[in-house]
């Protein structure tokens, strides 16, 4: 037990030596920073430490998850997350724990060092304690990364159903890569929602960049279609290739209900013929027009 | 007793569901409407449900089966502005509503109203003239 107050007492008697040889340490092992990162590292350096020397003073090194770790655990998920987002690598972000363990160490020497038995306690206290704060850091530091992953993959099935508008009236929406669920889910609701938004009264899905259609993905296709006439739309198929035209005949689906067409230009014609206009050579037009 | 109105333009009615639909309701309407149709020698129906959020299956058939009555009074029906989440809550149920007209919204619906009107006169004429 008098080495377990050891160690707090350590800490909090020698805190200015070690956060000077700590910033020592990460100014030289770290990668080349600015002044303001430096004052940053500085800055976040200091608060650490304060809540480190202020827990091990208070309660037992060997439970970080205790509500007296609370405050030291805000502040390496902060940096974790900062690090993150920066782009510094997991290493260089675990490395600001890991790199407090040679002045504690050294601290602990300086301090027990004519007592083997409660300097090998100390150390190896201090240890435990910094590779468990390692390891929440790293562990941030993966989870904060997961969270921009997700966030990107949220922003690409977004991004990768662009409804555009092609003439007055008619819709396009180019489908590109796998067509899962979640994504036809996104892209029915975007087609319909433009429906609206637009009073287009045509809207043309090309499926020229969908790689594989298989059972599922042309039931959604066909709900899509259906939704789009109940609401008052008229909803053509174009882009099918010659492979996409034998799997879907081989599965067995039902796209007689359905306008389809080989392109995209084939399927505008469609949809102007339907909505009464045409799209002619000038000089043509100026022809008629001098009959 | 809550009723929805239906309003009389020209051979036209016109029917705009701006309340919760409940199963009631929905047969208040189907009673009224083909009612009005006979009484009022109505060539078309538009019913108009922009302002409906939420559906289920037997306002779904029921919006079918008024069309099929309206047809069998002579009378086309069109529904229109039907909202996406709709749509695609029907198309899930399986509704897709074959024989029903659509439309964006009040304007193309009346557009299309006209025009399959005229065309079944059109087409009845020809046929007075063999």
């Amino acid at each position: 037990m008098a080495a377990k107050a050891g160690l707090g007492t350590v800490l909090a008697k020698r805190d200015g030596q070690i956060i000077e040889r700590w910033l020592e340490l990460q100014a030289a092992g770290g990668r080349s920073i600015s002044a303001t990162e430096r004052q940053e590292v500085t800055r976040q350096s200091r608060a650490f430490l304060e809540a480190l020397v202020a827990a091990a003073r208070k309660g037992s090194t060997d439970n970080t998850s205790g509500p007296e770790w609370a405050r030291a655990r805000e502040i390496l998920t902060d940096l974790s997350a900062s690090r993150a987002k920066s782009g510094y690598s997991a290493s260089e972000t675990a490395s600001f724990v890991f790199s407090l363990k040679q002045p504690v160490f050294a601290a602990v020497m300086e301090e027990f060092g004519k007592d083997p038995e409660e300097l090998s306690d100390a150390v190896w206290q201090a240890t435990e304690l910094l590779d468990a704060l390692g390891l929440l850091t790293t562990e941030m530091y993966q989870r904060t990364r997961e969270e921009v992953i997700s966030r990107q993959q949220q922003e690409l099935l977004e991004l990768s159903t662009p409804v555009v508008r092609l003439w007055e009236n008619v819709l396009a929406l180019p489908l590109i890569g796998t067509l899962d669920s979640a994504r036809t889910q996104i892209v029915m609701q975007n087609l319909l929602d433009a429906i609206v938004e637009t009073r287009s009264d045509f809207a043309i899905i090309d499926i020229t960049g969908v790689p594989v259609v298989d059972t599922l993905v042309a039931q959604h296709l066909l709900k899509t279609v259906a939704a789009a006439r109940l609401m008052g739309a008229d909803c053509l198929i174009s882009g099918i290739r010659p492979q996409i035209a034998q799997t879907i005949i081989h599965l067995g689906v039902d796209l007689a209900n359905v306008t389809t067409k080989a392109t995209l230009a084939d399927a505008f014609a469609v949809a102007l013929r339907r909505s009464g206009q045409a799209v002619v050579r000038l000089e043509k037009r100026q022809a008629g027009e001098a009959k | 007793m809550e009723r929805i109105p239906i309003l009389k333009m020209g051979e036209f009615l016109l029917v705009t569901i701006q309340v919760d639909m409940h199963d009631r309701l929905a047969l208040t309407l189907q009673d009224d409407l083909t009612s009005q149709i006979v009484k009022n020698k109505a060539k078309g129906v538009l019913i108009d449900i922009s302002t409906l959020e939420m559906v289920d299956s037997f306002i779904g058939r029921m919006l079918g089966s008024i069309a099929g009555m309206a047809r069998l009074l002579d009378a086309e029906t069109v529904v229109v502005g039907m909202q996406p989440s709709v749509a695609i809550t029907l198309v899930e149920l399986g509704l897709s509503m074959q024989g029903i007209r659509t439309a964006l919204d009040v304007e193309k619906g009346m557009a299309a109203l006209t025009a399959a009107v005229t065309r079944a006169r059109e087409a009845a004429d020809d046929g007075i003239e063999l």
